[in-house]
């Protein structure tokens, strides 16, 4: 199962990328556990430095911008492999 | 940065050639714009509104006309072409230019790159976590929270568009040496205690950030997406700020302002100053509005501190700062800033 982690304290752009991820999850069927991190602590883990953040498996593979829904299922599919 | 389309659905990739030629066609079709709008807006409101040249409603529509395209067009023109240049920069980047700098240089490079660097406000802590965390001084690291947002790249254009490059060259010079001094004096006011406990104990995790390197096709898409973005934020502002502009300048008296915000009423500049803070969101209607009232004897610097209070000192920004800030250091961050407006402000209305 995917691990998946949106990283940014709530602002538009957070939530813009959390319900994309969401709607490419939900219509490929992917089995995924979407998590929300908003806490700075946490997210300077991975060295976020702009938000929005997004994580796949501990892997921080975007930030500070909001991907478009084929490079989100790009992601994703590399995580499954 | 790999691009799996595996989708029927997604367009095909734009090849670097075919992007170039796209924004090569804009730039010709924006051209020819700019510079038909002007015998556009006197054929529509002198000859298809009938009314009379040197009427105060013919003039007025006139100006109203010609400068919402004029600068919805300055304004998607520069903002794509600015999004290109900060496509190069990025936060990780800038951090490493900062790493070895010294109080000093450091804050003139700082001031500089927070021009540069895309930054939006929602990002300021993980920003300075990462500045801090790095071990970049904080006063430098104020340097660049403070430029960040006081050389608006909106408030930019708008200047050039309504007042020329001079007042835009003074906006974002002035903008600059403000930011430098805070971040000089924040720094030599040794104010770490006053940052959170927790930022400094927070140790990056090392995961190294995925380094991007766009193509041009990629850059031109997303400078073409923030445009959008920024444009549709904006334009109605715009066009409000415009229509009152424009009243304003067909019926109001010249000089009615200069009693009032004039270089004379010393008071003007920190009242300005004070009316700007609260009234972050509305950049972009304020610029028309604050043109027609310099044109009616308002002083260039009152204007210019007025402009920067806007922009520069926001609350949303300071209730997200406070979060890694003690009360007294987010205090000294707007007090300092505000001097520093203030002497500017007072500083234009003595030379000009």
């Amino acid at each position: 199962m995917l691990n998946i982690k949106v990283l940014g304290p709530g602002c538009a752009n957070c939530k813009r990328l959390e319900s994309l991820v969401q709607k490419v999850v939900s219509e490929r069927g992917i089995t995924a556990e979407v998590e929300k991190v908003t806490d700075y602590v946490q997210m300077m883990r991975w060295n976020l430095m702009k938000t929005p953040g997004l994580v796949v498996n501990d892997t921080l593979v975007v930030s500070g911008r909001v991907p478009n829904e084929a490079e989100i299922a790009g992601w994703l599919a590399d995580g499954t492999v | 940065m790999e691009q799996t389309l595996r989708t029927p659905s997604t367009p095909q990739p734009v090849t670097t050639r075919q992007a170039w030629l796209l924004v090569g066609a804009a730039a010709v079709v924006w051209l020819i714009a700019y510079n038909v709008i002007q015998s556009l807006a006197d054929w529509l409101a002198y000859g298809v509104l009938g009314q009379a040249r040197g009427s105060h409603l013919g003039d007025s529509l006139a100006f109203f006309f010609y400068d919402v395209p004029k600068i919805l067009l300055l304004l998607s023109g520069m903002i794509f072409a600015i999004t290109i240049l900060r496509s190069f920069f990025s936060p990780e980047r800038t951090r490493a230019l900062l790493g070895g700098k010294r109080e000093g240089v450091g804050n003139v490079f700082a001031a500089g790159l927070g021009v540069l660097t895309p930054f939006c406000s929602c990002s300021a802590v993980p920003l300075f976590i990462g500045f801090v965390e790095s071990g970049i001084p904080l006063g430098v690291t104020f340097s660049f929270l403070i430029a960040a947002p006081m050389v608006n790249e909106v408030a930019l254009v708008m200047l050039f568009g309504m007042f020329g490059w001079q007042v835009a060259g003074l906006y974002l010079i002035s903008g600059l040496s403000i930011a430098i001094v805070a971040g000089v004096v924040i720094g030599r006011l040794k104010m770490e205690h006053d940052v959170e406990d927790f930022v400094w104990q927070i140790k990056g995790g090392g995961g190294a950030v995925a380094g991007e390197h766009p193509t041009w096709a990629q850059r031109f898409t997303q400078a073409w997406e923030s445009t959008r973005e920024i444009v549709s934020k904006v334009w109605l502002y715009v066009v409000v700020g415009i229509a009152v502009g424009a009243g304003i300048h067909g019926y109001v008296p010249a000089d009615a302002l200069a009693g009032v915000m004039g270089a004379d009423a010393w008071w003007s500049v920190p009242a300005a100053v004070l009316l700007g803070v609260p009234l972050y969101s509305n950049a972009a209607g304020i610029i028309p509005v604050v043109q027609a009232l310099m044109a009616k004897g308002a002083a260039l610097g009152t204007v210019l501190a007025f402009m920067m209070a806007v922009v520069a000192l926001s609350l949303p920004e300071m209730i997200i700062l406070r979060r890694v800030l003690k009360p007294r250091l987010i205090a000294t961050f707007v007090g300092v800033v505000s001097l520093g407006i203030i002497a500017i402000g007072y500083l234009f209305n003595l030379v000009i």
